[in-house]
């Protein structure tokens, strides 16, 4: 089992004629992903990969049944082809694209609002279930299947927890990218709140940053009766004031912004807090009594 | 982006937003006579990227045209030190001179974005002129936040609550806020913004509103669809290796430390730099060089961390999923032939490509010192950098 994707995912890459798009969708099939098709515009009707390309996503998903899409469009255009997708009826629209505007993500998270649509990202990594399919740009070989899920902002950082842990034999259940940008899709909390519902998963790794306050609603989330046990790890603590966060920016996370208050707040919650990046996997191994 | 203070108010004036009758200037001749012309006491603003001026000595009074050129020739070519310049201050390389306001009343009124709500938020407050998140955390009654909706904009109620917020009901100098409420958030939206700032605000003796301060941040992703806005970046308040780190694509930060990191990934490097502070060291630098970096920006990054002053050792950290670890280890190598980089370097390399990106360093004859984990590579790092013989030459403690 695995949270937001399994083998029976039906995958659409939008943007898949590009370089990028190219090059990962190629990785997406070879690590077992059930790619259908691709949307660039202007190229419906043509193949590419292997794979039939769409001018509209709304023509892949009647032609194919496609009901996630992974989105390699540049910054631009991504906010559109988000749009697109969640207008033409796709459930989970993974955007890895980086540079887009914050201001074009507060209008794109207005109009998911109206729509079933989950997105993750942008400038995510992806999401990948071990062993059952990979929607993203992680490499596949470093992961195991298991019972761990992870969670996290970062991309390198988050495919070093997943190697430790598979290191350990410690394998993965699902492991997701929220995305290092300041408007993203899914949370922590939505993605924790997945992970307590899956049979598969047994333990969380959390992995933040200075930054927001995503940590701080997971602290919340825990201390208000979380079932599994969390293993978290905060990047950042010598990360020199002032220079990420902006002045206001600060006062919307009411001072919550730094690594040792996050830390503080998983703490109290109960969360099995590492200050050791290259310890994650060991106390992951410890709490599952591995 | 960060941009002047009088950048910013000749923006915001472009939205309505009320500014000071003033003018930036270079020189004591041309302070004074931007004071010949407004008449009457002015106020010379030396224009840094930081905060905490007035307290540093970098906003005089002048009350006569002698007075704004002798204030001028204090301040220009000055090395300002305020709370938030460091120790080495930053050169004062031009001044505001703007008339003197009379002043009643301080006001704050800000537009930020908030990430978790995934919108724009106005904040007012009735006690300006202070430190905004010191005052939100201290007194948060004084500081109120409106949510302005991505489709319906800021509705009239709001900022009919935001000027009573600010003590300005039922008259001129409220209509007045209300219409520099819809300025700056317009100002924001047009120019893809991270921060608008008036702080303060001034209410003046014959009622009007005024921006006596302004500061505006620009997300660095819009600016590509804002070359007018690029045009304002002022190369002066970075220092010359973080714009050289910048035109190569890398995200660079000079810290105070002696070990120098070079990471893929932005928090990967956060945690390394955590790393090497576990292992009793002091990071000295923060750098990502990203996903889709070029062996020239590798090479590129690895001249500019290792010549820093009192760096003593080099930590490489790469986790290799976009980037291809061969690709890393040439530009090292290249690099470190180029430069003849005499401090030791500690490389840990994991991921796409690794045992030909090791094969590289090896077959290099270099003396890099391969780490297995990267706990092991910090603490080596450390151990190389306390041991002294690297660049900055002087004794370890």
């Amino acid at each position: 089992m695995s949270i937001l994707v399994d083998r029976t995912t039906r995958v659409l890459v939008q943007g898949l004629t590009g370089r990028e798009g190219t090059f990962h969708a190629g990785q997406m099939i070879e690590y077992g992903t059930d790619v259908r098709a691709g949307v660039t515009p202007g190229k419906g009707g043509t193949r590419h990969l292997g794979l039939p390309v769409f001018d509209t996503v709304a023509e892949a998903v009647r032609r194919e049944g496609v009901d996630a899409s992974v989105i390699f469009v540049p910054a631009p255009a991504a906010p559109a082809a988000i749009l697109e997708a969640a207008a033409a009826g796709i459930g989970l629209i993974v955007c890895i694209t980086e540079g887009i505007p914050a201001l074009d993500m507060v209008r794109v998270k207005a109009f998911l609002r109206g729509t079933p649509a989950r997105l993750i990202g942008p400038n995510t990594p992806g999401v990948i279930s071990p062993g059952l399919t990979k929607l993203g740009i992680m490499p596949g070989p470093i992961h195991k299947p298991g019972p761990v899920g992870v969670i996290s902002r970062s991309g390198t950082l988050t495919y070093e927890a997943v190697n430790q842990l598979s290191l350990l034999g410690l394998g993965q259940s699902s492991a997701v990218g929220i995305g290092g940008d300041p408007i993203v899709g899914l949370s922590f909390t939505d993605l924790m709140a997945l992970f307590e519902t899956d049979p598969a998963t047994e333990a969380v790794v959390l992995i933040g940053e200075i930054g927001g306050s995503a940590e701080e609603e997971a602290a919340r989330l825990i201390r208000s009766g979380y079932e599994k046990p969390v293993v978290a790890y905060i990047a950042g603590l010598t990360a020199p004031p002032g220079r990420r966060m902006g002045h206001a920016g600060a006062i919307m996370s009411g001072g919550r912004g730094t690594a040792a208050r996050k830390i503080e707040l998983l703490e109290e919650a109960g969360a099995r807090v590492v200050r050791n990046p290259a310890r994650i996997g060991e106390a992951a191994a410890s709490v599952l009594g591995f | 982006m960060r941009i002047h203070e009088y950048q910013a108010k000749k923006l915001l004036s472009g939205f309505g937003v009320p500014i000071p009758r003033g003018e930036a200037v270079t020189s004591p001749s041309e302070a004074r006579t931007t004071a010949e012309d407004l008449g009457g006491p002015v106020v010379v603003k030396a224009q840094i990227h930081a905060g905490g001026r007035g307290k540093a000595g970098g906003i005089l009074r002048a009350a006569n045209p002698a007075e704004a050129a002798t204030a001028a020739a204090r301040l220009l070519g000055l090395p300002l030190v305020t709370g938030q310049t460091g120790p080495e201050g930053r050169i004062v390389r031009r001044i505001l001179v703007e008339e003197a306001l009379d002043v009643v009343r301080e006001l704050y009124a800000g537009v930020t974005l908030s990430r978790e709500e995934a919108c724009l938020v106005l904040l007012v407050s009735p006690r300006g002129g202070v430190d905004i998140e010191a005052l939100a955390l201290g007194e948060p009654d004084l500081v109120l936040r409106e949510s302005i909706s991505p489709s319906a904009g800021l509705l009239p109620a709001q900022a009919e609550r935001a000027a009573w917020a600010l003590g300005l009901s039922g008259d001129a100098s409220s209509a007045q806020a209300i219409r520099l409420f819809a300025g700056l958030v317009r100002a924001f939206e047009s120019t893809d913004a991270s921060l608008v700032e008036i702080n303060p605000l001034i209410l003046t003796s014959a009622g009007a509103l005024v921006a006596a301060d302004a500061k505006m941040d620009f997300d660095d992703n819009g600016l590509p669809r804002h070359p007018d806005i690029r045009a304002l970046f002022d190369p002066d308040e970075v220092s010359p290796e973080e714009l050289e780190a910048a035109r190569a694509g890398l995200s660079f930060i000079r810290l105070d430390g002696d070990v120098g990191c070079m990471v893929n990934g932005a928090g990967l490097a956060m945690a390394t730099m955590d790393l090497v502070a576990l292992a009793g060291g002091r990071p000295a630098n923060f750098l990502d060089v990203g996903g889709g970096v070029s062996e020239d920006a590798v090479a590129k990054a690895f001249a500019i961390l290792t010549s820093g002053p009192g760096v003593r050792s080099a930590l490489v950290n790469i986790f290799g999923g976009i980037v291809r670890c061969d690709l890393v280890a040439q530009g090292i190598v290249r690099a470190a032939r180029e430069r003849a980089v005499r401090i030791p370097v500690v490389i840990r390399m994991e991921g796409t490509n690794v045992g030909l990106g090791r094969k590289i360093l090896a077959d290099s004859g270099l003396p890099f010192s391969a780490a297995p984990d990267m706990e092991s590579a910090a603490r080596e790092a450390v151990r190389l950098a306390r041991a002294g013989g690297g660049a900055g030459g002087g004794a370890a403690p």
